[in-house]
């Protein structure tokens, strides 16, 4: 176990809290604004990974064909806002999760009629061979373009919840609904925004990671719960929160997995290594989120008081 | 005698005579089907004393089903094949599993609740899966069902189907006296109203904790009893959409009914049979492969009923709400 093999999987690690975090944005801000919990935001993930895969083939772009997505899954987001979702908000959180799992079931067979199980999107040629980083430590250069695009849009978020008017009111109907409505903020307009603001990081996600793991259905639901874990640890509402719940829970699973049977069988006989570092890696952020709300039940950065 | 005590009758009776009347036309195959109807119907009337009654939002029940399926399965494996051994056994650890989760989220109310418990029963998922010597990500076959002693045959379906149909009426009953008891009286004002539990006095945590155990229990009997049905488990009993399917299981049957778990796994299992195994010719012309889409049907309906009948869906729920806002 080297350095530059700790190095290598810390980014890795990275590359995937930087994803999480896009998915996690969109649905700690309907969580905070809204006290809504939307279920499908993982098929919006779904969604933008397909659409991709198919602009992409249509287009023979990479670049072009996952731009095209991100608008195009921003607006079946901001539909399915106005059509489905804006009715659940005055409901109790059985109805929204009812609703919401719902649509889960028919967004799975809509894509499975339309598209079927799964598509095929492969990393554009000119990425998919590796960069030397350090002398002696190659990494793959898509990977790369996944943590600058992640980096990018996490810092464009940032600018745009902390130094915009929009921005402002996002905050403002996080942090206390009732006061930002008493203020006459459009509550109602202002979260089709955000919704479709959350469909469009959704997409990139979906796309950027399609190529790593599998473009196909019921991809949203595995990763969509990892979002919850970084939601619950990171507080909800808070961007920040996010952030750094989504890195911790990205390297914590990505470092876990790569080294921890190999640490077990440190001090472990071998055959019980095997067996337990594994089963203890799989687990490992769901402990991790045990423990943060054992010291601190409202998360990390709670975004109310 | 009240209409609702002789609709309940005329069930047991229902439910007695059906495996005879199933031999009698000659259509055994589904005893083995009514009993695994019966099993999903413990599992739904398990979460309904958390969700119907205590008005917790548990999104992670599979996770007691299946710890019980694997429990059970694995003292099978092991050679410990007697059910009075497994079963017990079975129930116990997803009551100790139910209190440490139960523990953890109980301290966090609203949509963290529902996430925690979410993550906690994919944690289990994941756990099962990676359990390489019990079968992994494929599951375990048993060599045979739990042995029941006594002279009963388990492997008989008609006996095991009694056996099963014995167990649902256990946990009903049970429930039925908690519910009407005083225990069932706190946890239903905590439903309606938890601050003023607390404010009045009561130890709200403590009572919600006690109601997600006993449910954790429940569940994991009837994970015990599924390991045996099939004489398999697998991690996908512990899948998160199957906690969603246990949650319309208990709102198509009615939310905090004792009936509510049984009649809703009924109504659903049966659909399911249907759409799967005996298709609608004229259906099938106008879209051929419309079986393999029965989800689609799932997931309309239950919106459907959601967006518009919010009634039929929890009237409970919807009259706490309206408490709270007037």
């Amino acid at each position: 176990m080297s350095w530059t093999l700790i190095l290598e999987q810390a980014l890795n690690g990275l590359q995937f809290g930087l994803m999480l975090f896009l998915l996690a944005a969109g649905l700690t801000l309907v969580f905070g604004i809204m006290d809504m919990i939307n279920l499908a935001h993982g098929s919006l993930y779904m969604l933008g990974a397909f659409l991709a895969a198919t602009l992409v083939q249509a287009t023979g772009s990479f670049t072009l064909g996952v731009l095209l997505a991100i608008p195009a899954t921003a607006l079946i987001g901001m539909l399915l806002e106005i059509a489905v979702l804006r009715t659940l908000y005055a409901r109790d959180h059985l109805s929204q999760v009812l609703a919401t799992f719902a649509l889960i079931l028919i967004l799975n067979e809509v894509v499975r009629i339309v598209w079927g199980s799964d598509m095929a999107l492969s990393t554009p040629a000119v990425l998919s061979g590796p960069v030397e980083l350090l002398p002696g430590m190659p990494y793959p250069s898509y990977r790369l373009l996944i943590i600058a695009v992640g980096l990018a849009a996490a810092g464009l978020l940032y600018l745009l919840v902390a130094k915009t008017r929009i921005g402002m009111l996002v905050r403002a109907g996080a942090s206390n609904r009732e006061m930002a409505l008493a203020m006459g903020v459009d509550i109602r307009r202002l979260f089709t925004l955000v919704f479709g603001a959350g469909a469009a990081l959704c997409a990139i996600a979906g796309a950027l990671l399609g190529p790593l793991f599998a473009v196909q259905v019921g991809m949203g639901e595995s990763i969509l719960i990892l979002a919850f874990v970084v939601i619950v640890i990171g507080g909800i509402g808070s961007i920040r929160g996010a952030l750094v719940g989504a890195v911790l829970v990205g390297v914590v699973d990505t470092i876990g997995r790569a080294f921890l049977p190999h640490f077990f069988g440190l001090f472990l006989p071998p055959q019980f290594a095997s067996a337990a570092g594994p089963a203890i890696a799989s687990v490992l952020v769901y402990l991790l989120m045990a423990v943060v709300l054992f010291v601190k039940p409202q998360g990390l950065f709670p975004a109310r008081g | 005698m009240s209409a609702h005590r002789i609709i309940a009758f005329a069930g047991l009776a229902a439910a007695l005579v059906l495996p005879l009347a199933l031999q009698a036309a000659d259509q055994s195959f589904y005893v083995g089907f009514a009993s695994r109807v019966l099993i999903w119907a413990i599992a739904a009337s398990s979460l309904n004393l958390v969700l119907g009654y205590g008005g917790m939002i548990s999104f992670g029940h599979a996770a007691f089903v299946g710890t019980g399926a694997y429990v059970s399965g694995i003292l099978i494996a092991e050679g410990v094949t007697s059910a009075w051994i497994g079963w017990p056994v079975a129930m116990l650890a997803s009551a100790v599993l139910a209190l440490a989760i139960g523990a953890a989220s109980l301290r966090t109310r609203g949509v963290y609740f529902i996430m925690i418990t979410l993550a906690f029963a994919q944690m289990m998922y994941y756990l099962v899966n990676s359990m390489k010597a019990y079968g992994g990500d494929e599951g375990m076959n048993l060599p045979a069902r739990a042995v029941l002693g006594f002279g009963f045959d388990p492997g008989n379906e008609v006996t095991f189907y009694y056996v099963v149909l014995a167990a649902l009426f256990a946990v009903l009953y049970a429930t039925h006296r908690l519910v009407h008891a005083r225990f069932g009286r706190v946890i239903v004002a905590i439903r309606e109203n938890e601050s003023r539990a607390e404010a009045i006095g009561f130890p709200v945590y403590r009572y919600k904790l006690v109601c997600f155990v006993l449910a954790g229990a429940a569940g994991g009997l009837a994970g015990a009893l599924l390991a045996s049905h099939g004489k398999y488990v697998n991690p996908s009993v512990l899948h998160w959409t199957q906690s969603g399917t246990l949650m319309i299981m208990v709102i198509l049957g009615g939310v905090g009914r004792l009936w509510g778990g049984a009649l809703g796994a009924g109504v659903l299992l049966v659909l399911e049979h249907l759409i799967a195994e005996h298709p609608i010719p004229w259906l099938l012309t106008l879209a051929p492969d419309y079986p393999q889409h029965a989800n689609l049907g799932v997931g309309l309906v239950m919106l459907a009923i959601v967006l518009y009948a919010p009634q039929g869906v929890a009237g409970l729920f919807s009259r706490k709400t309206g408490k709270e806002h007037g």
